[in-house]
């Protein structure tokens, strides 16, 4: 069972992934990252991590797919790009570097020995999000207000870059 | 039981296609959007580990990630916009003013 849902995610999360890369239409290219998120999203919970399913939701699929398209259509960058590369042999070499990469990553997973992730539903969850607020309320305060200092200064960073230039 | 294999497999597999997306596409949008599946990818191998030792550390992690990438992402956007509103293109190819 667990196996089905595993396989239809994943391969729900590829073909979204692969679509992004071959879609002409930046809109499409958004939409198809967003079922690519969904599915990581569904892959969370089948690993135990309720907190960031739902994180990865609203975060991702909601906030920065949002902004998005919402820069997409703002430029009007949807349509067509020019596809003249200037350097000619950088696409059939960029394929070739992705396979290599791909045989070094099944070369190492093959030659590890096997370890399984637990069931889902197990009775005793370690990662519910009461526990994950602890640990980030006691353990990671630090780097819990440095996130928001940096959130802060993204924020600013935006407003200044866009001033108009008296 | 599913095996830890299948999943980073899938991460790997993600990450790869990322990749592909930033040196094949000319747009600077697109090869953003590769970028962030790129961090997507990342982050589920670090579930998936976080699950196989029964570790909370990861998640927290992937929590701050996640964080990041938001900021990361207004900043990147905001400039995107600037540099469309000067070139009036977002090929990479044509932003070359610092080329030596």
């Amino acid at each position: 069972m667990e196996l089905v849902i595993f396989s239809i995610t994943a391969l729900i999360a590829v073909i979204g992934a692969v679509a992004m890369l071959t879609s002409r239409n930046a809109v499409h290219s958004a939409l198809f990252l967003l079922m690519n998120f969904g599915a990581i999203a569904v892959l969370y919970l089948l690993l135990q991590a309720p907190f960031l399913f739902a994180v990865q939701l609203i975060v991702y699929a909601g906030a920065i797919i949002v902004l998005f398209l919402f820069v997409v259509m703002l430029l009007g960058a949807e349509r067509d790009e020019d596809e003249t590369n200037p350097i000619r042999w950088q696409t059939p070499t960029a394929l070739v570097m992705a396979i290599l990469l791909i045989a070094e990553v099944v070369y190492v997973l093959i030659s590890n020995p096997q370890t399984t992730v637990a069931r889902v539903g197990n009775a005793n969850v370690f990662a519910a999000p009461t526990d994950i607020a602890r640990a980030l309320f006691t353990t990671y305060l630090l780097p819990f207000e440095i996130a928001s200092f940096v959130l802060l200064t993204a924020l600013i960073g935006v407003v200044v870059l866009h001033q108009r230039r008296s | 039981m599913l095996p830890t294999i299948f999943y980073i497999g899938l991460s790997a597999l993600l990450f790869v296609i990322g990749v592909c997306g930033v040196l094949m596409r000319r747009s600077a949008l697109m090869v953003f959007m590769s970028v962030e599946l790129m961090l997507n990818s990342a982050n589920l191998a670090l579930v998936t580990f976080a699950n196989q030792w029964k570790s909370l550390d990861a998640q927290v992690m992937v929590f701050f990630v996640i964080t990041i990438a938001a900021a990361e992402v207004a900043v990147g956007l905001a400039l995107l916009v600037m540099i469309f509103m000067r070139k009036q293109t977002t090929n990479i190819d044509s932003m070359t003013t610092l080329k030596g």
